[in-house]
């Protein structure tokens, strides 16, 4: 299981990477180990307004529609276009070429409130 | 407290992802659901399906008794045939859907689902007490029986490897005895995927060694263990009904498309002919159809179907069609709305996604 040092997590198993005032964000690996074969995905329109610990898109796996939250506040400026038609990549490349929105915050002290890669792993291990 | 099938430490050793189901701890995925889901259509795929219901019936008045209890005409059966059937209750919805084996005309094995085996068992008892049926005997079986299910293509070639019973002479629907390894199976060519197969029962303290038989056996063809995931996407994709989805109390057999297995000329009638006789004569409301969408998004059970404005529908189950890529669904639409091509929408969160009515099965 993966936990990439650079990047910011949430206990809805989101991560975060942030670059000034624009953040990408997506699910963890552990997220995507949990929802197995992920056949669905639908994010927001660019421009749209997300508000953190509220629901910004949904992932679906075989079984089951899982929500994802938004860890911080703001505009999306960007949305991963080459998603919703290769869904299968959050479980390959939930880091990468996973990424789901990218959004420009309007409120840095959220930061804050997420978790580092250390803490993250350890909540994580917790869960299990 | 879940109950565990023979296999549960095997499957916890194969990495499987396990979930409650029906009061079971059961094995939902291995390697992936849609991994498993194409082994079974390309190759072959190993389900533990232990967790099933057997309910015994003998005696010579078994015949009798099994007539009115079921919808469809088990007189028709010879020894070594299965024939799939219902009990309906007297206002026609249904109380389980079955599989009835005829061993002899005197002793019958009904294959139940896991989640009413008792609620089955209490309803036949109730049903023979109620009639007039002397000389028939009851016996939930269930824990005297584990029961696999090989499918795919290459489950005969697989099977063939491990027992001396001619596995060409059992036709689709049939069953012989005999000898797998060297464990007393019960070889049926039957199964819930749509691939040619067989489901095996054998004693529960040999269930682990037939298991692993049969995965050593299959290994060059590909053979994977298959969890309860990929079962739902097999039958779905092959439109087979799962009760408390497409059959329920609330749902009659002439609804859910299986007016082939219900013999309303059957004499004397079963519990429910009444019931089904005057929906058939006054129009059955609604029909179980087969759909796909025609715009991207998944549907689900309890999903509504609009015509225009019009609610017309509900989805009785769905999923992401791992064969065909595309959202693929059953569900029951009023009569007028059911037939095949017709475009309607499904309400998906706080969107109507486009979808049409199939000819089924989808594969």
């Amino acid at each position: 299981m993966e936990f990439p040092e650079e990047l910011l997590y949430t206990e809805e198993h989101e991560w975060v990477l942030v670059e000034d005032d624009i953040v990408t964000i997506g699910i963890t690996d552990f997220a995507q180990d949990s929802l197995g074969d992920v056949v669905f995905v639908e994010l927001p329109e660019v421009g749209a307004e997300v508000v953190a610990g509220k629901a910004f898109g949904v992932v679906e796996s075989v079984k089951a529609v899982s929500d994802v939250y938004a860890p911080v506040s703001g505009e999306v400026v960007e949305t991963n276009e080459e998603l919703p038609d290769t869904p299968e990549v959050l479980n390959t490349s939930p880091y990468e070429d996973g990424w789901m929105i990218k959004v420009r915050i309007n409120d840095r002290s959220e930061l804050d409130d997420l978790m580092d890669s250390e803490a993250y792993q350890a909540f994580v291990e917790d869960q299990e | 407290m879940l109950k565990t099938t023979p296999l549960n430490a095997a499957h916890k050793r194969l990495g499987a992802r396990m979930v409650e189901f029906g009061g079971w701890d059961m094995p939902v995925q291995y390697k992936g659901v849609i991994e498993e889901h194409l082994a079974v259509r390309n190759a072959a795929g190993l389900f533990d399906v232990s967790h099933m219901g057997e309910i015994e019936v003998k005696g010579a008045g078994a015949l009798a008794y099994i007539q009115e209890l079921t919808v469809n005409d088990a007189s028709r059966l010879v020894d070594g045939q299965v024939q799939y059937s219902a009990f309906c209750y007297p206002h026609g919805g249904v109380v389980d859907d079955v599989t009835l084996y005829r061993f002899s005309a005197e002793h019958y094995l009904f294959c139940v689902n896991a989640a009413n085996t008792d609620k089955d068992f209490t309803w036949m008892e109730e049903v023979l007490e109620e009639g007039d049926f002397p000389n028939v005997s009851l016996q939930n079986v269930s824990h005297t029986y584990a029961q696999l299910a090989l499918q795919g293509p290459a489950a005969e070639s697989i099977l063939a490897r491990l027992t001396r019973v001619d596995l060409k002479a059992i036709a689709y629907y049939h069953f012989q005895q005999g000898v797998v390894v060297d464990i007393p199976t019960l070889i049926s060519r039957t199964g819930y995927t749509g691939e040619d197969g067989f489901e095996l029962y054998c004693p529960p303290e040999q269930a682990e060694r037939l298991w692993d038989a049969l995965l050593d056996a299959g290994a060059a063809d590909g053979l994977q263990p298959v969890g309860l995931g990929a079962r739902d996407t097999l039958r779905l994709e092959k439109k087979y009904a799962l009760y408390g989805h497409e059959l329920s109390a609330e749902i009659s057999p002439l609804e859910a498309g299986l007016g082939w297995i219900v013999k309303l000329d059957k004499s004397p009638a079963f519990i429910g002919a009444e019931a089904l006789r005057r929906q058939k004569a006054d129009g059955i409301p609604r029909r179980l159809v087969a759909l796909t969408m025609t715009e991207a998004g998944v549907p689900r059970a309890d999903y509504p179907l609009y015509v225009g404005e019009r609610k017309v529908g509900i989805v009785t189950s769905g999923t992401m069609s791992p064969s065909l890529r595309v959202g693929i669904a059953l569900a029951l639409v009023e009569t007028d709305y059911a037939a095949v091509g017709t475009e309607l929408t499904v309400g998906i969160r706080q969107r109507r996604v486009a979808a049409r009515i199939v000819k089924p099965p989808f594969v």
